[in-house]
């Protein structure tokens, strides 16, 4: 290749790269910008006086609807859901991955296309009848509601995830335990557990990462105490008192973002593990 | 051999909750759905056999249409840009380049944000008044506007921007990755031959992808169908109804509007969209990697 072409190759992915980079920058600076500022200066400018103001606002005092007290609560509704459904989802779907590649029995490959249907319905035709089911048990308006409609349909990515993943490892294995003697859950324990590293981290990620930024279920399921922080940011930016405060806007959706951005920044090659395997295969 | 009993029933017992959940909640919740939307159902569930009427309320309904054509344009475009983006990028990474790791990175954070933290942050970029609008302006461009968030003939557009821009990076990550699964004897043979770079990717190697095409298609098409929650925080449907899409459609007349049937029967047209383009779609697909090999 030329060295012309060569340098248009760079220039093309570092303008890419600007553009994607872009909105994290703008949101960045003006979370940190006074209103004043925001009003003379540029979209894109670094502020001038820097100021926590807003981030402090969203955190504790910004009002999301009727309540004021910033994202605070519902950023602990979040983790309070989150963390739940995502290590009970998982933990299933290992079982699940286990049984359906080491312990296959007449029919067990038909069940498991059944339930990867579970991937791909758009989740509003289940809808109505999950609020009144959770109605009827009394579970709506909770977080619990919240976790147990996210460990459901989880499941079929979980299950996907890990039975990709066992499917690899030799039958031979299996029958020399058995014929030591080991039974289905010691097997599971001391031989699958120890190599399983690599895709708990994937599954765990990518559940993180879906349950954390789901809308839907958040907005339709939750009550005015259980929201998640994804439906308190919507009513956030669009509960406007007088002046719209851009600034806090944008520190409030930083604060959305912020764990699942972390878990990308500290674990990102299992990310995109996660999202092609789930992709690809699904 | 010792063969525990245990081990017999144990398998079946470990997964039977999961089946049963997929039983009840996705097929059977799929079957109540169905069946509210051929009754009565107003505000309250209604078994009252109402036969095809909320279907035809739906299709007499302008905002369902509305609704049907947003998706159709959003769907399209953002599909067809995704991948475009996705795969020119995808190819330039694939030149050796320094720094890709760093550079595809940055390509595929948008993947990890919620779509409302990106809606929110493209409503400020695109707000005409303070946003791009002013910037560019204030380049020297004193009569530049850019108000296609407020106005109603353009708005579904802001959508396709910030949908692209989040999903363009996770298209270029499935590109690549089938790019680096090339033969690359294949390719060197073709050098041999002569075969300049742009044809060996337009005549063999884009060829090979089409696998990667189909998932990167159908996975798009799937986030484009479930899209929700980046209109919710963009324009919330609005200006008045001009963005709405089906998924708006159904969470407004279901829970705001209290007409549960006509809900329902949006619910199961979304069903039959996903069904309409995924079922021929993997139907292809396997007909073509079943004679392939």
């Amino acid at each position: 290749m030329t060295k012309l072409s060569r340098a248009c190759v760079y220039a093309v992915l570092i303008l890419a790269a600007l553009y994607t980079l872009a909105p994290l920058w703008v949101m960045v600076a003006t979370s940190l910008k006074s209103l004043d500022e925001i009003r003379d200066g540029s979209l894109i400018a670094a502020p001038l006086a820097p100021t926590v103001e807003p981030w402090l606002k969203a955190w504790s005092s910004a009002c999301t609807g009727v309540r004021c007290e910033g994202l605070k609560p519902f950023f602990w509704n979040s983790l309070l859901m989150t963390i739940p459904a995502v290590l009970i989802s998982t933990f299933i779907g290992a079982l699940n991955g286990y049984v359906l590649t080491q312990w296959r029995f007449r029919g067990s490959e038909v069940l498991f296309t059944a339930l990867l249907v579970g991937c791909f319905i758009p989740f509003q035709v289940v809808l109505l009848p999950m609020a009144r089911t959770l109605g009827m048990v009394g579970l709506s308006d909770s977080i619990f509601g919240l976790i147990f409609v996210h460990v459901v349909y989880g499941l079929a990515f979980t299950t996907l995830f890990f039975r990709n993943y066992y499917v690899s490892i030799p039958q031979d294995l299996m029958k020399a335990a058995r014929v030591d003697g080991a039974g289905f859950f010691t097997i599971f324990w001391r031989i699958l557990m120890p190599i399983s590293g690599p895709i708990f981290v994937v599954c765990i990620i990518w559940q993180f990462t879906q349950i954390w930024n789901d809308f839907l279920f958040g907005v339709v399921f939750a009550g005015a105490d259980s929201q998640p922080i994804t439906v308190a940011l919507n009513n956030l930016v669009r509960t406007s008192t007088g002046v719209k405060e851009y600034n806090v806007d944008m520190a409030a959706a930083i604060i959305a973002a912020l764990p699942t951005l972390f878990v990308y920044i500290v674990a990102g090659k299992y990310f995109v593990r996660g999202l092609t395997a789930g992709a690809v295969k699904g | 051999m010792t063969s525990r009993v245990a081990d017999h029933w144990l398998p079946k017992l470990v997964l039977s909750p999961t089946l049963a959940a997929s039983l009840l909640f996705v097929y059977g919740f799929i079957l109540i759905t169905v069946a509210l939307s051929f009754t009565e159902s107003r505000l309250l569930p209604n078994w009252e056999w109402a036969g095809i009427e909320r279907y035809l309320d739906l299709f007499d309904n302008e905002r369902w249409w509305t609704s049907a054509a947003n998706l159709a344009i959003f769907g399209t475009l953002f599909i067809a840009l995704s991948m475009a983006i996705g795969l020119l990028i995808a190819i330039l990474l694939d030149q050796k380049i320094r720094g890709e790791g760093f550079l595809r990175a940055i390509y595929l954070y948008p993947m990890a944000l919620s779509f409302i933290v990106s809606g929110t942050a493209w409503k400020w970029i695109l707000n005409p008044g303070l946003g791009l609008e002013k910037l560019v302006q204030s380049w020297g461009f004193p009569d530049f506007t850019f108000d296609w968030l407020v106005n109603p003939d353009m708005a579904i557009y802001t959508v396709v921007i910030a949908g692209v821009w989040q999903s363009a990076g996770f298209a270029m990550a499935l590109f690549l990755a089938g790019l680096r699964g090339v033969d690359s004897e294949i390719i060197k043979a073709a050098q041999v031959d002569g075969a300049s770079t742009p044809t060996i990717y337009r005549r063999i190697i884009i060829p090979t992808l089409r696998p990667v095409f189909f998932s990167v298609t159908l996975i798009l098409a799937h986030i484009a169908i479930k899209s929700f929650d980046l209109v919710m925080a963009l324009t919330g449907g609005g200006p008045g109804t001009a963005t709405d899409v089906p998924a708006i459609f159904m969470y407004q007349f279901s829970f705001s509007r209290g007409q549960l049937g006509l809900g329902a029967a949006s619910a199961v047209m979304m069903l039959m969209t996903v069904i309409a383009i995924m079922v021929p779609l993997m139907y292809a697909e396997t007909k073509a990697s079943g004679a392939g090999r």
